[in-house]
């Protein structure tokens, strides 16, 4: 039993489903959990990033800087763009592997969505690090 | 292909019903939502950047190909959202019955619009993004 319970699964299928051999055969378990994941998180960062956006009514700088830099936003603002661009780049890799047929192409485009959202994650990251520390 | 095998019945063949066009719905939006997210980190690298940059920034967002993105992706994003929560219930296990799926969908369309309309409405109200 307590063997048992130290294994962690890879492919995250249940023991059973091991046993009985179903579900994915590699890491599609593990896909179907993250992409769950990160879209529950994702439910309440976007509503507050929405209402964000709106009290940005004039684009005008300095109220947007000082809206984005409160200590709370920035932490939302990282949570949101971090979480975001992974979502993301598992919604993008369903819509490749179903309509990108040659292989090469397809690992090109898969390689390049995964390197793109890590970029724009760590980008926004910064960014918004950048802007709460000017101020604080 | 030297000998092109027959496929499944391409999507002409179907009659268009609500939940299909949902379906549909949620991977262009999906898609699309991800280089909405591109736009973000635009504006956030321009916010630490500093004014000139901003500026840039803004006068995308006030133009009128931004305004007509900007309310593309505010539908995008309610869209999503709400059949995703839809999703979610069905990946739960509720949901499946068909006048349940046809109800659901049509939930998602009316919210996805009047949430839509809410926050440009809002926008509008306290100052317009212009």
């Amino acid at each position: 039993m307590s063997a048992q319970r130290d294994v962690m699964p890879a492919d995250m299928r249940t023991p059973l489903k091991r046993v009985r051999a179903l579900g994915s055969a590699k890491s599609g378990a593990g896909h179907w959990w993250w992409e769950r994941l990160t879209a529950v998180a994702l439910i309440p960062l976007c509503l507050w990033f929405v209402w964000l956006v709106l009290r940005l009514p004039h684009l005008d700088f300095a109220s947007a800087h000082a809206v984005v830099a409160t200590p709370w936003n920035t932490l939302l603002l990282i949570l949101f763009t971090a979480i975001g661009f992974w979502h993301g780049q598992l919604g993008l890799q369903v819509i490749i592997e179903d309509y990108v047929h040659t292989r090469w192409i397809e690992l090109l485009l898969l390689v390049s969505i995964k390197f793109l959202a890590a970029t724009g994650a760590v980008a926004c990251a910064l960014a918004a690090l950048n802007i709460w520390l000017a101020v604080y | 292909m030297p000998h092109a095998r027959p496929l499944s019945p391409h999507l002409s063949v179907y009659e268009w019903r609500i939940t299909m066009v949902l379906s549909i719905l949620h991977r262009v939006t999906g898609a699309f939502l991800c280089l909405g997210l591109v736009l973000v980190a635009w504006g956030l690298m321009a916010l630490a950047a500093g004014e000139p940059a901003w500026s840039t920034f803004a006068g995308f967002c006030g133009s009128w190909i931004g305004m007509v993105l900007l309310v593309c992706w505010t539908f995008s994003l309610f869209v999503h959202l709400c059949n995703g929560i839809r999703h979610l219930f069905w990946d739960a296990g509720s949901g499946f019955e068909k006048s349940q799926y046809f109800t659901s969908a049509w939930v998602v369309v009316i919210a996805s619009i009047a949430l839509t309309v809410v926050v440009w409405l809002w926008a509008g109200m306290t100052g317009g993004t212009a």
